[in-house]
């Protein structure tokens, strides 16, 4: 049956107390004396948000929410409203008068995370609600296998999972591979620091996930697909899970899905924590059992994938994406974006910046603008320094590029990488030696060790960002450091190894005069590197509280009350709690 | 240490016994005994029928299993960038100062294992600390300290 209007009606113990069932009854009998219970269901919900202010109801489609009813009131709205048309404006909830907020970017473009916050993700109706599965159906009804590739050809839409490798040429791959099974796979092994936007599709629209790998799998020819999750995201997987069930109880996966002869079933396999298994061969190792290291391509897994059978892997950002091109058309994404970058891409904003979170934004737009009219600016307005895109295998990209458009091909030029779209905004506190350090632990700790000059190669350049940052670095570093990345880049098999040096090559090609004075003149610019700073005392603003010397851990700071306080550099291990405590600023970083 | 069957045969059974659930099975026995001791992995090996090198070489490669025991609360620290921007570093240090132990290492009266865990993917509200599975964000040195305190009297667990 389909009705013209819905009625959720709140059913929340605040509002039940009021009189929300005697309101609800009210409705519903005026609803049988009009005759529009065909037309109008009324359904109790738990929440609708105003309690205080209940009884409350929402009319759909409009959204016209009724506050503070009574018998009469739920009477009136059904004549008046649900009868003749007429929302009865006097009972419609009002915004209680509010300080402005920050207006919110109205640059950002929302695809992928379309229905995230707005729709239920363990219910699948209500993804069905807002046209979910519809492009299922159109493929498996209307459309065949290449005609699917060819409209995601029109789309442009390219892999989200940092390569931006084109998709549908990606699938041709898979459906031209003679294989005696194939498989698709849902790469959700999202480790790159700082991005946690398929966590967040995950767990807001699994649905839009399990379609887009339907849809791949009738392309290519699939009939077992696999989600691999990392077990850090413990909610995406019960969601994924729920979502999963759900759409096997409608018939939307499983045998001969909408009564096609097309069959297709998931299963979820969780990861270990290790971040090298979002390399697709690594991953597929991982599913099969065993360490999850990476290993030569080609062949690509297309040809030779899980089990040795072809594959089609793809992010869960791409995955997201196919439905709405389906039922959208490929010329509307590639409306969106650069003449090689189409569509939007979600970028998680972290840092040094205003309004920290997930973005979606159309690609080719500047850093400057997703830095301050999209992010609101750097933090307690200060200076820009410098952004890191691309998570750890991603370069830091100077002010100087402010204007530059986020795409693949313009990233790329300036030596960092679109990656899965971490973005981290660094302001003038910010050490880019200590940060190329801080990266590059990251990568010598989740190198597999299977490559020889990974392995080794970012050992011994955390060894000399270490001693760099100690005030011990020696001249001729820089130049080794750069030796060291160009034999690392060249002679790794996988993206961690290749991508590796990124940070260093890229903080030394803008930042070098930082590395410089580290190195010649042992002091760190941005006052970070504790092996080259030194915490003192201003003697003219120093009260003598003694609050400092009681915190300080290893008793470095001597004085008496009422008398200016000293800090002994020697004993001193830069731990900063004396900054922190000092009633007046007295401590400063020299 | 005596191998708990019961345990293994419910692990086992969820997978199927099928050796190519071996990470799924690890992790979930690392999960219920909170590490896997040789023990446990030569009967995982023989039960599977694999080769004992891979089990361990499994067991031994990703992060969320351990060969080694751990303290009674595990205090995980995200080691990644949002985090140490938002002044990850502080927190960190004040977690090696109060718990007596540095990353990596669990505290000799068995209490404090600390280590550090990859993105959360709770960037918006880092630096991000989590201990015993919860997960604690906005962490400052004097919050961190604070939380510590929590588990008992006296925070230096190390003590």
């Amino acid at each position: 049956m389909v009705y013209r209007a819905h009625i959720l009606i709140c059913g929340e113990p605040r509002c039940v107390e009021k009189g929300a069932r005697e309101v609800e009854a009210a409705l519903r009998s005026k609803l049988q004396e009009l005759q529009l219970t065909e037309e109008v269901q009324v359904m109790e919900v738990s929440s609708l948000g105003h309690g205080e202010q209940g009884p409350e109801m929402v009319v759909y489609p409009e959204g016209t929410h009724y506050v503070n009813l009574t018998v009469a009131d739920a009477e009136r709205i059904a004549e008046e409203h649900l009868l003749k048309g007429r929302p009865v404006k006097n009972l419609i909830y009002q915004e209680p008068p509010s300080e402005p907020l920050p207006a919110p970017s109205t640059k950002e473009v929302r695809v992928v995370l379309e229905n995230i916050g707005v729709i239920d993700p363990e219910n699948i109706e209500d993804y069905i609600a807002f046209d979910g599965y519809t492009a299922l159906a159109k493929a498996l009804t209307e459309m065949t296998p290449d005609e699917v590739i060819a409209e995601l050809k029109v789309s442009g839409l390219r892999g989200r999972g940092g390569a931006g490798f084109p998709t549908w040429l990606k699938w041709t791959f898979a459906q031209k591979a003679v294989s005696e099974q194939k498989f698709v796979i849902c790469n959700a092994d999202e480790g790159d620091p700082g991005a946690f936007m398929n966590r967040r599709v995950l767990e807001g629209d699994p649905h839009a996930v399990i379609e887009g790998m339907a849809i791949a799998a009738y392309a290519i020819g699939a009939q077992q697909g696999y989600v691999y999750v990392r077990a850090e995201y413990p909610i995406a997987i019960s969601t994924l899970r729920v979502a999963i069930t759900q759409a096997r109880e409608y018939g939307l996966l499983g045998e001969n899905i909408l009564g096609s002869d097309f069959s297709f079933d998931l299963e979820i396999r969780m990861g270990a924590g290790a971040f090298v298994c979002g390399e697709e061969t690594a991953l597929m190792q991982s599913i099969e059992g065993k360490r999850g290291m990476p290993r030569t391509r080609p062949p690509f897994p297309a040809v030779k994938g899980l089990w040795g059978q072809s594959t089609n892997i793809n992010n869960v950002e791409t995955y997201a994406n196919v439905p709405k091109i389906l039922r959208k058309g490929g010329d509307w994404f590639a409306s969106m974006g650069t003449e090689k970058s189409k569509g939007t891409k979600t970028f998680a904003i972290a840092g040094k910046v205003e309004r920290t979170g997930l973005v979606e934004v159309p690609l080719g737009m500047t850093i400057r603008e997703i830095v301050y009219d999209v992010g609101g600016g750097v933090l307690n307005g200060k200076k820009f320094k410098a952004v890191q895109t691309g998570g750890p295998m991603g370069g830091c990209i100077p002010e100087k590029y402010m204007d530059l458009p986020v795409d693949y091909e313009h990233l790329a030029e300036v030596g960092s990488i679109m990656g899965s779209g971490g973005f981290v905004v660094m302001d003038e506190d910010t050490c880019m030696v200590d940060i190329a350090r801080f990266f590059m632990e990251f990568t010598q700790d989740e190198s597999c060790g299977k490559c020889v000059p990974c392995r080794i190669g970012t050992r011994r350049m955390l060894e000399i960002l270490e001693h760099i940052c100690n005030g011990e670095g020696q001249p001729g570093d820089i130049e080794r450091l750069e030796e060291l990345s160009k034999y690392t880049k060249a002679g790794s098999l996988c993206g961690l190894g290749q991508g590796a040096p990124n940070p260093v090559l890229s903080t030394i090609q803008y930042f070098r005069e930082e590395y410089e004075a580290h190195i010649y003149d042992k002091t760190c610019p941005a006052k970070v590197c504790k092996g080259l700073i030194e915490y003192r005392i201003d003697p003219e603003a120093c009260i003598g509280c003694t609050r400092c010397a009681r915190n300080c851990p290893v008793n470095a700071i001597a004085g008496s009350p009422k008398q200016v306080h000293v800090i002994d550099p020697e004993t001193c291990i830069r731990c900063g709690i004396c900054k922190q405590v000092c009633p007046v600023n007295a401590v400063y970083i020299e | 240490m005596t191998i708990n069957t019961t345990l293994m045969d419910t692990v086992f059974e969820r997978y199927g016994g099928d050796a190519e659930a071996l990470v799924e099975i690890l992790r979930d026995l690392n999960q219920a005994e909170g590490y896997l001791s040789q023990e446990l992995l030569l009967a995982v090996a023989d039960r599977l029928r694999l080769p004992r090198g891979q089990v361990f070489g499994v067991a031994s490669f990703y992060s969320m299993m351990n060969v080694k025991p751990r303290g009674q609360h595990v205090v995980l620290m995200c080691q990644d960038a949002p985090c140490h921007v938002a002044g990850g570093r502080e927190v960190w240090d004040a977690l090696e100062e109060t718990l007596g132990i540095a990353f990596g290492e669990t505290s000799p009266d068995g209490k404090w294992t600390l280590e550090v865990v990859s993105c959360l993917g709770l960037c918006a509200v880092g630096p991000v600390v989590q201990i015993d599975g919860e997960v604690y964000g906005n962490m400052t040195p004097d919050k961190v300290r604070a939380l510590l305190a929590r588990y008992d009297g006296d925070a230096g667990g190390a003590a």
